[in-house]
């Protein structure tokens, strides 16, 4: 395996749990929720995925388990900002604070014991193929499905009518609510999306990244992956492009150091946070893109008017 | 029967004197750390020594610890509340709690406290460390003979002399055995992040390095190690489980065996202050079995093991030029104290400037 | 079954103040019920929690040193929510507060003087109201979503303290470790009451921010002003008042307020900058404007009792060998259930059966409102 390729599949490695955590995110802010709670819900996710795959020794269980539990744990925060109209933002900094706490109570027993790695997947002579073999047929389950889920929800988004129907309830729930579209349903199902996303995206960081459970593994990814929602613009293509994007700068940040190149490892560090402010910017200052990729009710609470 | 008078009396919110429910014929031995008591690093090292504690004295005493407890004024009261609730002795377990812990021992001149790694001392404060890099130099030999390019990759985390010293110690050792020996240096500015010491641990193979070694604590960089079909080193626990077939030793910092002599001294009335720094040969640190090598590079490990505990070998013992070139140690000078805890630049042969 | 909501006309009186009650009384069953299943006795625990740490003086002042920053964040958090400004940057603020008020002691550690605190506490205020203003004039100059600026700003703020500690502020006496020279005698906040314990100013700048903070929120027209424009812009253009001169102006207050706090901080509880000098008030301090409701005399409750529960922790640890995971999810349980019962002040509950859809137009189920007086 060549340096180059080597370098790309770090890359990928590092930009995966981020896509998969933002995809989800970015559904679910296309509803017009902001979940803040994405760290809590990929380290439930971790820590689930993790003992499940630890105690029946299959990775694939560990997927699932990582899955359902995010989702699950979604649902906590589904029923009070949905159900019972509770502040967004409060709401998701409480999910993130529980999330921390509970997967370390989960994972207490299972710090240091022996993880299940997923395995990459390997087809005879296409993986062996010089320079893109390892990179396109030669990776773990967790990067094809990071791929398929930006494909899925870029054609639900925007080639769907009920993708469409989203988009609507997140520019205005009021008109989408007076169109008689059921709002509130909409968004639970938006938000258990999003839970699951991180909740993979957990599972990827204790079944791939780092086989291992430690706690509070996710290390701030799931702000990361906030952050990439809005560095997209709302927008699944770009989302892919901005978490290749920060994992290139995570390790190119380290290579440049073990290079000896001797640039504050912080200036590089907080490129990727100044990036997203300005793209922003870029956004928000021309309204008609505004108004077409911004959800205008993102963090507004709704409750149907009888 | 006396717990659930306790708690009726809790539950009307009475104030009871709760102390004196507890009985005071134990020693109460008491720990304050800063991760969690299941890292699988440091702060577990220092918690398997309590548990040590626990056993070989078990009902002369008591331990309690907290754990997670940010440094700055969390500390200060963690230490403060450790030492109102009864608490004979208090080991503070990592660096920054220095200032926290000079500040509650002069408040509290009967308990006795003991601070890891730090310099500040006060007639109820010693201060212990552990010659982590005795160590580092012997993994640099056994790394010199073990490497096909002869470059090793050091995971970091912050430029702070003990860092350093371990840096320097490693390439000191691998120069013994191969005098162009390189290193590349990586920080990964944490102590405890197993997927950026991973990431940290595929740039330095990515960049050709055959033998990683680390100062951070996750085992992260063993897995990719073992992962990549290269050879590792183990930091702060035994890591062989993480990498069977890579790990070749590992630095295993054993605080039990202190502990139980301290706590041991507190109750038997001749604890005094100290400036304890002690090495191999005191048992605060021990390497992890010689795995995954060959008899030969085994048998020169083990035999400078027996040196540096014997003291026939010194790692800082010139001659040893910096890393600009200028002359540090003479030859047949060994550095001093003093001059290690505050040690801020490289020997010659490192392969990075250091963070300034 | 579903549950519905149905806005009440006006505020409930009588949930305004039973909420938190109910709130606390959920959380201490949720809590019993938890530590009985770890096989600890719950009123001992709880015990622990809420009452041990207030036995006895010394502790108190912890309390106080403990809830000062997360009240003063507080309280400006409180007028930027109530004037419909998002910022969630407050951690950021308060960074670049304890930096910028930091300057003095750091960088000309030789002036001092008993003018150097006072101007320290003021530049942390400029410093934060400073920071708050980027994203302030994001939003009113290009629209920009304040919630992701302020937010994307508190990493970059971190980053540059760590980036200050490790290199060009670094004590040059301090064997390389990442920290700042100590602070001289002139720069430290002094304490209330050495005697007793550490407290500091801090909680007097903190309780007197929420008592000004309420009576300009109740009793000026700049106050009537961020109600009216936080409920309806709409309503705040009639009025004549502008929404964009309110950015602003929410921002840079609790900018300010966050500043003080994070200068208080440094100057008073930590003495010296550090690569970290928060475990992340300024994200508890969102969670503290909410359990006060946005009203800055229940903000001062609030923070109190959330630092409790930190203490608590601690108190639980040591005495019961609890861990300090459980503490966490207890914390997150007690947000959890204010945050639910705070809806009952707004809206009633009622719960419906699966006949009725809820996507039916706005007008049509007009006929079913009576039914809902009876819930």
């Amino acid at each position: 395996m060549g340096m180059f390729e080597s370098i790309l599949l770090t890359i990928a490695t590092a930009a995966t749990p981020l896509l998969i955590a933002a995809i989800g995110e970015l559904v679910v802010e296309r509803s017009g929720v902001l979940n803040l709670g994405v760290e809590g819900m990929m380290v439930i996710g971790a820590v689930c995925g993790f003992v499940a795959a630890a105690l029946t020794g299959s990775p694939w269980i560990g997927v699932v388990a990582g899955i359902l539990a995010g989702a699950a744990f979604s649902l906590l925060f589904a029923f009070l900002t949905l159900s019972i109209a509770t502040n967004q933002v409060a709401t998701g900094l409480s999910l993130t604070l529980l999330g921390l706490g509970l997967s370390s109570m989960i994972g207490e027993s299972f710090v240091g014991s022996a993880g299940v790695k997923m395995p990459s997947l390997y087809i005879p002579y296409l993986s062996d193929l010089p320079l893109v073999g390892r990179l396109i047929f030669g990776q773990d389950p967790f990067f094809y499905m990071s791929l398929a889920l930006v494909a899925g929800v870029a054609w639900f988004l925007f080639r769907s009518r009920t993708g469409l129907t989203l988009r609507a309830i997140g520019d205005s729930h009021t008109s989408a609510h007076a169109l008689g579209i059921p709002v509130i349903r909409y968004r639970y199902l938006a938000v258990l999306f999003g839970g699951a996303c991180a909740g993979l995206a957990g599972a990827q960081l204790s079944l791939v990244y780092t086989p291992q459970w430690v706690e509070n593994m996710t290390a701030g990814r799931g702000w990361i992956a906030l952050a990439l929602v809005v560095f997209a613009s709302w927008r699944p293509l770009r989302v892919l492009a901005g978490a290749y994007l920060f994992g290139a700068v995570t390790i190119g940040q380290l290579h440049a150091q073990a290079l000896g190149l001797g640039i504050p490892s912080q200036l590089l560090s907080a490129l990727p946070y100044l990036a997203t402010i300005v793209v922003l910017v870029l956004i928000s200052r021309n309204r008609r893109l505004t108004i077409m990729n911004t959800p205008a009710s993102l963090g507004r609470a709704f409750v149907p008017e009888r | 029967m006396k717990k659930l008078l306790i708690g009726l009396a809790a539950a009307l919110a009475v104030t009871v004197s709760v102390p004196a429910a507890f009985a005071q014929d134990k020693t109460k031995a008491c720990f304050l750390y800063i991760g969690s008591k299941t890292d699988g690093g440091w702060t577990q090292a220092h918690d398997i020594g309590r548990q040590m504690v626990d056993t070989e004295l078990g009902d002369k005493v008591e331990t309690v610890f907290v754990e997670n407890v940010p440094e700055g004024p969390d500390a200060e009261r963690a230490i403060e509340r450790l030492a109102r609730s009864g608490c004979a002795i208090i080991f503070t377990t990592s660096f920054g709690f220095m200032d926290q812990t000079v500040a509650v021992a002069a408040k509290f001149p009967d308990v006795k406290f003991e601070h890891a790694t730090g310099y500040k001392t006060a007639p109820n404060l010693a201060v212990y460390n552990s010659r982590f890099y005795e160590g580092r130099y012997i993994q640099g030999q056994i790394a010199a003979k073990m490497s096909k390019v002869g470059v090793a990759g050091y995971i970091a985390s912050f430029p702070i002399p003990e860092v350093v010293m371990g840096i320097n110690a490693f390439v000191l050792g691998a120069q013994t055995v191969n005098p162009d020996f390189k290193l590349k240096v990586v920080w990964a500015n944490t102590w405890f992040d197993a997927g950026k010491e991973a990431d940290a641990a595929k740039v330095l193979i990515d960049q050709g390095v055959d033998i990683i070694t680390q100062h951070t604590d996750s085992t992260g960089p063993m897995q990719v190690a073992a992962e990549r079909g290269i050879m590792a080193f183990g930091q702060a626990s035994d890591m062989i489980a993480a990498g069977p077939k890579t790990q070749l030793t590992a630095i295993v910092d054993t605080w039990g065996p202190y502990y139980v002599k301290r706590i041991k001294a507190v109750m038997d009335g001749s604890w005094k202050s100290e400036n304890i720094w002690d090495g191999l040969k005191d048992g605060i640190l021990t390497m992890a079995p010689y795995t995954n090598m060959p008899d030969d590079v085994k048998a020169m490990a083990m035999e400078t093991e027996a040196k540096i505990k014997s003291g026939e070998l010194k790692p800082f013992t010139g001659p040893i030029m910096k890393q600009d070139g200028t002359e540090w140690l003479k030859a047949g000078e060994s550095a001093d104290d003093g001059v290690l805890s505050g040690l801020n630049f490289y020997v010659a042969g490192v392969d990075d400037k250091l963070p300034q | 079954m579903r549950i519905e909501l149905v806005k009440r006309p006006q505020h409930s009186k009588l949930f305004s103040v039973l909420s938190p009650f109910i709130a606390l009384a959920l959380t201490l069953v949720a809590g019993a019920i938890m530590f009985a299943l770890l096989g600890k006795n719950p009123f001992q625990a709880l015990f622990f929690y809420f009452v041990d740490p207030l036995r006895e003086l010394w502790s108190l002042h912890e309390l106080a040193i403990k809830a000062a920053p997360l009240i003063l964040i507080a309280v400006g958090l409180s007028i930027c929510y109530l004037s419909n400004n998002w910022n969630i940057g407050a951690e950021g603020q308060f960074i670049i507060g304890g930096i910028v008020g930091s300057i003095l002691p750091v960088v000309y550690p030789g002036i001092q003087g008993p003018l150097v605190l006072p101007l320290m506490l003021l530049m942390g205020m400029l410093g934060g109201a400073a920071y708050a203003s980027i994203p302030a004039l994001l939003k009113t100059r290009f629209n920009t979503n304040e919630i992701l600026t302020s937010l994307m700003l508190v990493y970059v703020a971190q980053l540059f303290l760590d980036w200050l500690v490790r290199g060009p502020w670094r004590n040059p006496e301090g064997n390389n470790f990442p920290e700042t020279r100590r602070f001289h005698a002139d720069a430290i906040l002094p304490e209330l009451f050495p005697a007793d314990g550490r407290a500091n100013w801090g909680i007097v700048f903190a309780i007197l921010a929420g008592i000004l903070a309420w009576l300009f929120i109740t009793r000026t027209l700049k106050g009537f002003e961020v109600r009216v424009i936080g409920s309806s812009p709409r309503a705040g253009r009639f009025a004549g008042f502008s929404s964009k001169k309110m950015v602003f102006f929410a921002f840079m207050v609790s900018g300010a307020l966050a500043g003080l706090a994070g200068i208080s901080e440094v100057s008073g509880a930590i003495g010296q900058l550090r690569p970290s000098i928060s475990p992340g008030y300024g994200f508890a301090a969102i969670i503290v404007a909410f359990l006060g409701r946005l009203n800055p005399l229940g903000i001062i409750a609030a923070g109190f009792l959330l630092a409790l529960t930190y203490l608590g922790g601690e108190a639980a640890q040591i005495s019961l060998g609890i861990s300090d995971k459980v503490a966490r999810v207890f914390q997150g349980m007690l947000l959890f259930f204010v945050l639910g019962c705070d809806t009952l002040i707004h809206y009633r509950i009622r719960f419906v059966g699966l006949a009725r859809q809820e996507g039916q137009p706005a007008g049509a189920p007009k006929a079913a409102a009576p039914a809902a007086e009876g819930a």
